[in-house]
């Protein structure tokens, strides 16, 4: 009996290989020496009916721990409206791929369209490229956009405040793209020693300086006069920010910043333990040919209608080869229509709300949690919009806090250093769930 | 003494003097089909023979530009940052960066009219 | 698809005041007045105020105007558009996994671990290879990904003098793109008239510089590199180690294994060969597996299985690095995992064979219009260069746009590069005889139509929701966000 996804019955079978002048499907292979053919069976499990399917996922999912999250660290627990995910299983979305063919794509050419026109508001940028694989890869490809664009200087500075997952994608691309990468330290209130860079800008050879928003710490920082030093030193300013809180945040565009890059995940996407996300490259007009990646542009049809093609693409791959802005062939499609939606129902104002509803919890829960003795701000003079870093107090562990919480149901973290926790509130953090919270720490 | 020579990668040198206008030949535009950008250096950049300055694109394809010569750039063509067309409308006389030639004995190792000519036509 | 434009943008429903969605009120203190207003932007985001009626029918129309392997036949060489099982979808969106952070503790997601590792195993299986790291996002990424692992590989033995790679002048477009991102020099070998790498042309090349051979096979013409033995013994006899691009595995399924041909690194495409869906551009997922002795310089985050069976996440220190933040796009895992286990062991080794089956088919039926360059057996694709009667002067392009008038997506054109009017053409295992059939007899219909009216070919499309956008206005004024316009 064939399987369900294959349509060939025996006939059918029989007839093709008439037509192919050959006696068994096994002849269609015979360009393949025999040594390298593999006659066993994939030592893999049996065929299985859907219902089994089910039941393998099932069972796999009882052995995780669904937890309140109020970890962070790059990816926020957001809620999702109900319509997005009806919206992007659509098959035409869901099916189709690279928008090759513009007649029959324009579907996807048209979100994608209005994903750019949107990161170009909400980062204040020029330009959007149709999205990246995550901000981490983003980083690292606006790292070789840097280095590409001043031609002969290969070293790029980022901040101690960069979230460590990210600088190990930027220095393993680093590395082999033979780029130098060096860190400007951080000051004692947890943000990037402005004064360093200067001083490492005076160096020279720099094409490049990659500083966050809000920084690994959570922390807001003040970017005031830093373009202008980049600039002068005829280097490229990149700001990673979480896109959500950009809703709120003073934008990279804002800063002056010749490169907005970061990661999208924030918009509303689930957290699936790690993918997929949403990588956003937005950059200034000068930048727009340098940039990675796919871009959507509008242009006219034979019959004067407004259309989307994909556009500048003697950039890419499959014409400039090894000569190319990156390799990159595909964007994060589908996770561009889902934070577009995300943004198209909440708006300008339901994103900050959702913004402001975080840094409420996150204040009060700060605050709730200091107050019990047990745990210190690392860094208490730095403002922080939804994530703060704790230090606990002599005696209480980071491990006995995470390991309480789970009992607790609560995900109260991530681990950043022996001593110190880095806690996020979102506005899905119910209050009970931050009562409980408070009560754990109390208690240790 | 004004005087073009060619490179087999389809770059001209127009020379006077000890400047050079440096382009594309018509027939790399004929080639290109309707460009759309020019990636242009900066003034003061250096050039290195054989090594590429910028970049030609038309829609669905791109080509480097090789440095027929070293030098210095002193002037880039500005037009056609706003009309990259110009190239297709007459390439000869739309020159994308003038430079000064920092060794004129590296013109003897191009192509004159003739032996370029040859080239595209063997090409073709 | 619908045939009329639907062509509006969500900024022109946009009216003040609307909006479409509420999220919580947890009632506490304002936090954000605490924050120096010289940290906040001057103005909010000009983005959409609609309703959430008026969202869902805009994207809905919106999605109309598309074309997906749901809707038809998809015949992209290169892309392996199979049908998308539905099943994959509802395994991907469990919330028992759904919900995961990626940095819980690793004794809180141990089935989101369990799932992961068993995909490891199993692609190891397919692939004939030691172990495979699931982190790279797309088949691109992969590649990149494979080339550091190579490089990792060779800086280990302190072998530094090794800077390039060859690829053949038929590889994807990605090969010589991902290697210069890996800071590598490329060399082409040209192919023979055969459409298959010239062991005599590759042999001078292999010296102590070249650090991999990148090569697909079955190539892309869709001919199996029969060499391969005596490739991978002189790739390997140079010190230099073989890359398979996983991009023509489909074929391959059932049938043989990377592993076996010699191939020392490898990347899969998720989306190609196990199903799961393109998503319009991604996203997308390529592990990459490495024969034995290889393992340790893999990307970290890894997933290993400890003696007691639980599993854990490891940075081991001789990785390359990080490719990736996270473990990668685990619903994209997750999906490839649910199709696996669909197709079982037997179903598997019958995607392979159907899948050369439905090409061999059609090109054995459409030689007689088009111009098959290469005669004999091909594997899960082919190429044509262009209709075989040169005299009407309907190009490839055309034959492409003329197929979107009857409801096909085009094959892809104009790659390879090694033929003029190239028209590539893979069918996948998932498309009936009938399918097949109906689109044979359009490609026969549009070669005669090229003879009676060409003019109609080569004004195509006529039948589409646009026709003829001016591409070269879009590169030369750029506008590229609703602002522009």
């Amino acid at each position: 009996m064939p399987h369900r996804y294959f349509p060939h019955t025996e006939e059918d079978i029989r007839a093709m290989l008439d037509r192919c002048g050959v006696a068994e499907i096994d002849d269609l292979y015979a360009d393949v020496p025999d040594g390298l053919r593999f006659r066993a069976d994939y030592d893999l499990p049996s065929e299985m009916s859907e219902k089994e399917v089910r039941d393998f996922f099932a069972a796999l999912g009882k052995k995780n721990l669904a937890l309140d999250c109020f970890a962070g660290a790059g990816f926020y627990d957001h809620a999702a409206p109900a319509v997005i995910p009806s919206i992007i299983e659509r098959s035409e979305f869901l099916t189709a791929y690279t928008p090759y063919q513009p007649e029959i794509s324009q579907g996807t050419l048209h979100y994608i369209f209005e994903y750019q026109s949107m990161m170009a508001e909400l980062t204040g940028m020029d330009v959007s490229n149709a999205s990246m694989y995550d901000g981490a890869t983003a980083t690292a490809e606006a790292m070789m956009m840097a280095v590409a664009h001043a031609r002969k200087r290969n070293r790029v500075l980022v901040s101690a405040t960069l979230a460590p997952a990210t600088r190990r994608v930027v220095d393993t691309y680093a590395r082999y793209h033979g780029v130098s990468v060096d860190t400007i330290p951080a000051t004692a209130a947890g943000v990037t020693d402005f004064d360093a860079m200067k001083a490492m800008l005076a160096e020279g050879n720099v094409a490049g300086v990659i500083v966050a928003q809000p920084n690994f710490f959570g922390i807001i920082e003040d970017f005031s006069g830093v373009a202008d030093a980049c600039h002068d030193a005829k280097s490229l300013l990149i700001i990673n920010s979480v896109a959500a809180d950009l809703a709120v945040l003073r934008t990279p565009g804002e800063w002056g910043a010749d490169i907005a890059v970061g990661d999208a995940q924030s918009l509303g996407i689930p957290l699936s333990f790690g993918g997929p996300y949403l990588g956003y490259l937005c950059a200034s007009k000068a930048l727009m040919r340098k940039m990675p990646g796919r871009i959507v542009g509008a242009t006219k049809d034979a019959d004067g209608r407004r259309v989307f093609v994909l556009t500048l693409q003697a950039r890419e791959q499959h014409i400039r080869r090894e000569k190319a802005t990156s390799n990159i062939c595909s964007n994060q499609g589908l996770m561009a229509l889902y934070v577009t939606i995300y943004m198209s129902l909440l708006g300008a104002k339901g994103l900050r709300e959702a913004c402001s509803q975080g840094a409420a919890g996150a204040h009060s829960l700060a605050a709730r949690l200091v107050a019990t003795g047990k745990v210190s701000l690392t860094f208490p003079d730095s403002p922080f919009l939804n994530e703060f870093c704790l230090t606990v107090a002599p005696g209480v562990s980071v491990d006995d806090i995470i390991s309480r919480g789970i009992e607790a149901g609560l995900l109260t973290g991530v681990k950043i250093a022996p001593d110190r926790l880095l806690v996020a509130v979102t506005e899905t953090a119910t209050p009970q769930a931050i009562d409980r919270y408070v009560s754990l720490v109390s208690n240790l | 003494m004004n005087k073009i020579y060619y490179s087999p990668s389809h770059e001209y040198i127009r020379v006077e003097g000890n400047t050079g206008y440096i382009g594309v030949s018509d027939y790399a535009q004929q080639q290109l089909g309707n460009v759309v950008y020019v990636d242009m250096p900066e003034v003061d950049d250096e050039i290195t023979a054989g090594d590429d300055f910028g970049a030609i694109e038309s829609v669905k394809a791109a080509s480097d530009l090789i440095a027929p010569v070293d030098g210095t750039v002193i002037e880039v063509n500005e037009a056609l940052a706003d009309n990259p067309r110009l190239v297709n409308e007459d390439a000869m006389n739309n020159w994308i960066i003038k430079v000064e030639i920092a060794d004129p004995a590296q013109l003897d190792s191009l192509l004159d009219e003739e032996a370029y000519k040859a080239l595209c036509a063997a090409e073709h | 698809m619908n045939r009329k434009l639907y062509g509006r943008l969500i900024f022109e429903l946009s009216r003040e005041g609307r909006q479409g969605y509420r999220l919580p009120d947890n009632k506490l203190p304002d936090a954000l007045s605490s924050i120096p207003a010289s940290l906040l932007r001057s103005s909010d985001p000009a983005l959409p105020e609609v309703d959430e009626p008026t969202v869902v029918r805009h994207y809905t129309n919106m999605s109309t105007n598309n074309f997906g392997v749901d809707t038809g036949f998809y015949p992209l060489g290169s892309c392996t558009m199979k049908y998308n099982p539905k099943i994959n979808e509802e395994m991907a969106a469990l919330p028992a996994f759904s919900s995961l952070h990626p940095y819980q503790p690793d004794a809180t997601v141990q089935g989101a671990l369990e799932l992961y590792y068993t995909l490891q195993l199993a692609l190891a299986e397919i692939g004939g290879m030691a172990e495979f790291t699931l982190n790279p996002f797309a088949g691109a990424h992969g590649e990149l990904t494979g080339l550091m692992v190579i490089r990792a590989y060779h800086a280990s033995r302190g072998d530094d003098k090794r800077v390039k790679v060859i690829v053949p002048d038929s590889a994807h477009g990605t090969n010589p793109a991902s290697a210069a991102v890996a800071g590598l020099e490329i060399v082409e070998v040209k192919s023979r008239p055969d459409g298959t790498v010239d062991v005599d042309d590759l042999r001078p090349l292999l010296d102590d510089t070249v650090a991999a051979v990148m090569m697909t096979n079955p190539n892309t013409l869709g001919i199996f590199e029969k060499n391969i033995p005596e490739i991978a013994r002189l790739v390997h006899d140079a010190g230099a180690l073989l890359y398979y691009d996983g991009a023509n595995l489909n074929p391959m399924l059932g049938v043989a294994r990377p592993g076996d041909m010699g191939f020392d690194v490898m990347h899969i495409n998720l989306h190609k060969t196990f199903s799961t869906p393109h998503g319009g551009g991604g996203p997308g997922s390529g592990p990459v597996g490495v024969r034995k002795g290889l393992e340790q310089f893999l990307p970290a985050p890894r997933v290993v299985r400890n003696p007691d069976g639980t599993f854990s996440v490891e940075a081991p220190e001789e990785a390359l690095g990080s490719v990736s933040a996270t473990l990668g796009n685990f619903a994209v895992q997750a999906r490839a995992l649910s199709y696996i286990l669909s197709l079982g062991r037997e179903g598997l080794k019958q995607v392979g064979p159907l899948a050369t089956l439905n090409a061999n088919y059609i090109k054995e039926s459409l030689k007689d219009a088009y111009l098959l360059p290469i005669e004999g057996l091909c594997k899960h694709e082919f190429v044509f260069d262009g209709l075989r009667d040169k005299s009407t002067g309907v190009t490839t392009l055309q034959v492409a746009k003329r197929l979107l008038d009857h409801g096909y997506h085009a094959p892809t054109i104009y790659f390879p590069l090694l033929f003029h009017e190239s028209l590539m053409i893979e069918p996948t295992e998932t498309e009936s005889r009938e399918t097949l059939d109906e689109f044979i007899d359009v490609m026969h219909a549009i070669a005669e139509e090229a003879i009676t009216d060409p003019e109609t070919v080569k004004s195509a499309p006529h039948d589409t929701p646009i026709s003829g956008p001016d591409d070269t206005e879009a590169a030369l004024h750029p506008v590229v966000k609703f602002s522009d316009l």
